[in-house]
């Protein structure tokens, strides 16, 4: 499972020029997302902020074979796709890149039709925790109490657990990834790509313009993310859960990084008073609580099966 | 050999899915187009059918997934109806200006509320500006031959546009009729494999739907627009050919019946222009001379033949299963449209949402409107609403208004 930086493809699947921001952590996911698929992958993107970085026709800036769909069609569009090439005997892995409003939002049914099919295809959400492509907008993964144009006061409702969404579909793999650690991610999508059925990654990744940060910081915040245990790296294979490095040691609450220094960083936390911090501890606590309650039940169970 | 048989025309559709070799159904259940779905799952149960089906959770899914599959190189096909196609609405446009060939069949019923599961072609009529090729039948023999001829008509690379045959909810889709089912060597002959202009390949870098610049994007859509001008040859001679193989021509746009010599034309869409022809016939007994002009193709709007049929004549009645609310019927609109030396013209709404509509209740109308324009001299009513043996005049057009002397008379 192990990446080695040195093997990886040095053929680049995002062009200069592309309409991304700077500091735009899709550019970086999907530059991943080549470095680990190549030529294999055939992509569908749904409405979002991937379908403008592209860039104006005739320019295209993805390298990728890439078919532009509707916003609540990425799932289904995908479907007919993989389809179509497997009857066709094309050895092709289809990808879906949506963002967090085109998957947990509008793209839901879609998502939730194709995993409950069993579709032959990579899920990967690109989770920016809001509606970037129209300007900063809250979704169902926006994070409690940030800022957005339409949560002036801050967002009063939790994020959707949805890895754990997916994961209740009891698909053969389902994992979350960060922007912040590239080998974590191009590993699971090449373990992805070698398991039939449906999978499905859900990439964490900072938006330095929505989120309000400086965009040199992009990794940093990523990576911040996961020292402070806000957002955990972890797969479910088969249905068996099990953390990855670097969360693995953060089970231990003393290891985590106090979560100020992540929203510090971050122009959309400004207003935060001392008790929305609080909340936002107690989630990441119960985030925490329910992985290692699974965890321990999961160990418990097979150490009885062994017996 | 073709196989003469009879069965209902959700089950016509099936089969020329089947013998057009589609590889991927996506579809979701909706009455009155549920048979469809089952027949074609059957077929494939069964092992007479090589076919991916994709059993997707809503309508909208449902075309995505059959797109996408276009996309991939594969034929395609899906069904709905009323309120699946309004769901799947936005994918209509995504489909067509994305220049993939794609057919569905849309078994035509009328959108709640009040719920309502019977024929009306509101569904079908409101597709008309999303550049699909779009076909109505009116029995199910024609629903089959349709279908297949809009597989060919979709690939020919002159016009690279999806395609939609409609039948009638109930009247034709649960009614067995007989038909001629013609053998596969026969469609092999007529339907060659797929053809489209780009397909999603691994290792060929290309986005399809992309952002354009303003004058590209308009640029596309003046050439789906001629795109869909030109299908009119592209139809005509895969008519004339599948004439040629099975015996049935389609090679006009438009079916005719004794129209040459008529001074009254009824015109209309669907499987009640089968009464309307029998209504002709008792017209003609009666001393009014009538024929009927049948609209095969919505789009590409058969223009010109509704010209050659419809000027010079005493009458058009123009039937419509459908409002566009705060005018007239949108057939009324599109006839109207092409006839700039209008003859009279009535505009007739009538058996919306299933409500049945005989040939007597068809011959009435005519009589009546035939009269009312012998006495008036000339009469234009774009609608006029007959309900259970009743005439409604629908505002804005008062009678008064409705004869207006400026208009120039035709011949």
């Amino acid at each position: 499972m192990a990446v080695n930086i040195r093997k990886l493809p040095r053929k680049k699947y995002v062009m200069p020029g592309n309409a991304a921001c700077p500091g735009c952590p899709e550019t970086m996911g999907f530059r991943y997302l080549g470095m680990a698929l190549g030529e294999k992958a055939v992509v569908v993107i749904p409405a979002g902020c991937s379908s403008v970085i592209q860039g104006l026709w005739p320019r295209q800036g993805w390298g990728l074979p890439v078919l532009n769909i509707v916003f609540a069609a990425g799932a289904a569009a995908a479907s007919g796709l993989a389809r179509a090439l497997r009857r066709r005997g094309v050895d092709a892995q289809v990808v879906v890149w949506a963002g967090d409003g085109g998957t947990a939002d509008i793209g839901l049914q879609a998502l939730s039709a194709a995993a409950e099919r069993g579709e032959d295809i990579i899920y990967i959400c690109v989770d920016n925790e809001a509606y970037m492509n129209t300007g900063i907008q809250r979704s169902g993964l926006t994070p409690y109490g940030a800022w957005t144009t339409t949560t002036h006061r801050g967002k009063s409702e939790f994020k959707k657990p949805l890895p754990q969404i997916v994961a209740a579909h009891r698909v053969p793999y389902v994992a979350t990834a960060s922007v912040g650690y590239p080998w974590d991610f191009i590993a699971k999508l090449r373990k992805a790509a070698s398991i039939r059925g449906f999978k499905y990654i859900h990439l964490h990744a900072p938006c330095p313009v929505g989120w309000r940060f400086d965009p040199g910081l992009t990794a940093k915040i990523a990576q911040l993310a996961v020292e402070t245990g806000m957002w955990i790296l972890y797969e479910y294979e088969n249905g068996r859960l099990r953390l990855n490095p670097p969360s693995n040691r953060l089970v231990d609450p003393s290891k985590r990084k106090p979560i100020e220094e992540y929203i510090k960083l971050q122009g959309r936390f400004r207003h935060l008073k001392p008790e929305d911090i609080e909340k936002l501890r107690q989630e990441v606590e119960m985030n925490w609580r329910e992985i290692t309650a699974m965890l321990k039940l999961q160990e418990e169970l097979e150490r009885q099966e062994k017996a | 050999m073709p196989v003469l048989t009879s069965m209902r025309g959700n089950d016509a559709i099936a089969y020329a899915v089947k013998l057009a070799r589609v590889e991927v159904v996506a579809a979701y259940p909706i009455t009155p187009q549920t048979i469809v779905v089952e027949k074609i799952d059957e077929l494939i149960a069964r092992g007479e059918m090589d076919a991916d089906m994709i059993h997707v959770e809503s309508e909208h899914s449902a075309l995505a997934a059959a797109y996408g599959a276009a996309a991939g190189g594969a034929r395609a096909f899906t069904a709905t109806s009323s309120h699946g196609l309004a769901y799947m609405y936005e994918m209509l446009w995504w489909t067509a200006a994305s220049r993939i060939p794609l057919v569905m069949a849309i078994i035509t019923r009328a959108l709640g509320p009040p719920w309502n599961i019977h024929v009306e072609h509101a569904d079908i009529m409101s597709t008309r500006d999303t550049g699909w090729l779009i076909a109505m039948a009116e029995n199910n023999q024609e629903a089959l031959d349709l279908a297949l001829m809009m597989f060919r008509v979709t690939e020919d690379p002159r016009v690279y546009l999806p395609g939609i045959v409609g039948l009638d909810g109930f009247i034709l889709s649960h009614t067995v009729e007989p038909l001629e089912l013609p053998d596969q060597e026969t469609v092999d002959e007529f339907l060659p494999p797929r053809r489209q202009p780009y397909v999603m390949e691994p290792g060929e870098p290309k986005a399809m739907g992309n952002l354009v610049p303003d004058e590209y994007f308009e640029e596309l859509r003046m050439d789906m627009h001629q795109s869909l001008s030109r299908a009119r040859q592209v139809i005509m001679e895969a008519g004339r050919d599948y004439g040629k193989l099975t015996g049935r021509s389609y090679e006009s746009l438009v079916e005719c019946y004794r129209c040459s010599d008529a001074d009254v034309v009824i015109a209309g869409i669907g499987s009640w222009m089968g009464d309307a022809k029998i209504a002709a016939d008792v017209l003609r007994e009666k001393g009014i001379r009538a024929g009927v002009l049948r609209l095969r193709w919505v789009r590409p709007f058969p223009w010109e033949e509704v010209r050659e049929s419809a000027i010079g004549k005493k009458l058009v009645v123009v039937l419509d299963r459908s409002v566009s609310f705060g005018h007239a019927g949108p057939l009324f609109l599109e006839i109207s449209s092409a006839l700039e030396a209008r003859p009279s013209m009535v505009g007739v709404l009538a058996g919306v949402g299933g409500v049945d509509i005989s040939y007597e209740d068809i011959a009435r109308i005519v009589e009546h409107v035939y009269s009312m324009a012998e006495e008036r001299g000339r009469v234009y009513i774009p609608a006029y609403w007959y309900h259970l043996g009743k005439f409604h005049p629908m505002p804005p057009y008062e009678p008064a208004f409705l004869v207006p002397q400026e208009l120039p008379k035709g011949e």
